[in-house]
């Protein structure tokens, strides 16, 4: 299990709408809505978070379900929006030149 | 709309989220265009601060798709600062601009800041008719240089082609343009009243024969015309609201004033003396335009187009009452089916003819 940083896209328009983060690419318009715990990743990828401590601080506690569970879910997860090109990796701390995720207001 | 756009939309109104703003940042502009329903002086258009603190204020409400429009809005010296704080929240970014002041540098900027659409109207394919219209000789020429600019840098542009007496016959050179161009093109057939209620302007209305020849147009609306609507009005029709106007969807102007929507001129707020989401939960005038539904309004709710109608509650406003019939839409249903609206009837036109 090798861990890696995660970062959120700056091609992308983003905004949490009743506990749900939409994506919408400025390339190409593809949609995306995430659900509860794809949207707290979205959320923690901040480019200096390690994928570990995602897991661990924020998903496993937050959902009670067991880190190898958990790790081997939001590995496919992130997978999946890299191949979108929505989120991107590092074996290094990444800056990204968004502002971090403001805390949305779960209207 | 895809599934997954309408599911983030009904999400959006159920929890009451104004998921889409159209914000014109001035009235200002380099044209003259005859329809416009803009007054162009600069009564105090908001600063570059009090304009990133209402973006501040629209990401916290949740807002999502946000148009920068006008007036035009290269007239502001601050646009890319603003479109750039915009970005940096987050929102989905579209403008709507002439292009006239676009050339590659600004197209590469504009690129570079990840907005997702530009909106460039175009009149007619033809100069002299285009250039009449905006009161501007030579817009034809440097719009279209703009899109190409545009366009070499991959930005995605939508031509906006606007349909009135001038111009009625040009939408199929447009849209041979816009294909030529590789662009998208949208047409509409709507001219609105003056912001300040001046009705001048609605004489320049397409005439019954010409928006019957563009609602009849295969090649605009494939074999969907002259569909006879259901007479039959079901409960869900009725219970539901009339548009995304107050619901999802808002408007500010350059001064910050609030409305529904830019076609709603119903003053709800000013976000110089409130914040905006006082305005936008707290308003009295939002409050009633969300309590509306179609089973409220006394002549529409019992026309057989009810659930086909594209009645504007914004016009309906300007007409004299918001529950009322919107008498361009009543004429629009009526030329679409051939069948009698409420609002208006086979052989007696609404004024426009």
């Amino acid at each position: 299990m090798t861990d890696i940083f995660v970062a959120r896209s700056d091609r992308l328009a983003a905004r949490k709408v009743a506990g749900e983060v939409v994506i919408l690419s400025a390339d190409d318009s593809s949609l995306y809505v995430l659900n509860g715990v794809g949207s707290a990743v979205w959320e923690a990828a901040d480019g200096r978070t390690p994928l570990s401590a995602i897991v661990d601080d924020i998903i496993c506690r937050a959902y009670n379900v067991d880190r190898e569970s958990a790790w081997r879910d939001v590995e496919e997860f992130v997978a999946g929006l890299v191949s979108y090109g929505v989120l991107r990796t590092s074996p290094e701390a990444m800056s990204i030149d968004l502002p971090d995720h403001r805390p949305s207001v779960d209207i | 709309m895809s599934d997954l756009m309408q599911y983030v939309w009904d999400r959006a109104l159920d929890s009451h989220v104004p998921l889409s703003v159209h914000f014109d940042l001035t009235y200002r502009c380099n044209e003259r265009c005859v329809h416009c329903y803009l007054d162009h002086d600069d009564h105090g258009e908001m600063t570059t601060p009090e304009v990133t603190d209402v973006l501040d204020q629209l990401a916290a409400a949740g807002t999502l798709f946000l148009t920068f429009s006008g007036g035009e809005i290269l007239l502001r010296k601050d646009l890319f600062e603003l479109v750039a704080y915009a970005r940096a929240l987050q929102f989905d970014v579209k403008l709507k601009t002439n292009g006239i002041l676009i050339g590659a540098r600004e197209a590469a900027r504009i690129r570079e800041l990840g907005v997702r659409q530009l909106q460039i109207s175009i009149y007619s394919h033809r100069p002299e008719v285009h250039d009449a219209i905006t009161k501007v000789p030579g817009s034809l020429a440097r719009s279209l240089a703009a899109i190409r600019f545009l366009s070499a840098q991959g930005v995605r542009v939508m031509i906006a082609n606007v349909l009135m007496r001038q111009n009625a016959s040009d939408y199929p050179g447009v849209r041979a343009l816009a294909t030529e161009l590789g662009v998208d093109c949208t047409i509409d057939p709507t001219i609105t009243p003056k912001m300040d209620g001046d009705t001048s302007i609605v004489a320049l209305r397409l005439p019954a024969p010409q928006l019957l020849r563009v609602f009849t147009d295969r090649s605009l609306v494939g074999d969907d015309f002259m569909t006879a609507p259901s007479m039959e009005i079901d409960r869900e029709t009725l219970d539901g609201r009339p548009c995304s106007a107050g619901h999802t969807f808002c408007y500010i102007s350059p001064y910050g004033d609030v409305y529904p929507c830019v076609q709603f001129p119903l003053p709800s707020g000013n976000l110089r003396q409130q914040r905006f989401e006082r305005i936008w939960f707290e308003s009295p005038q939002l409050g009633d335009v969300r309590s509306i539904r179609v089973r409220d309004l006394p002549t529409c709710s019992s026309c057989g187009h009810v659930s086909t109608c594209t009645r504007c509650p914004g016009l309906a406003y300007m007409e004299g009452n918001m529950r009322g019939p919107s008498s361009a839409d009543c004429e629009k249903s009526l030329l679409r089916t051939g069948a009698a609206a409420a609002g208006v009837h086979p052989g007696r036109g609404t004024g426009s003819s």
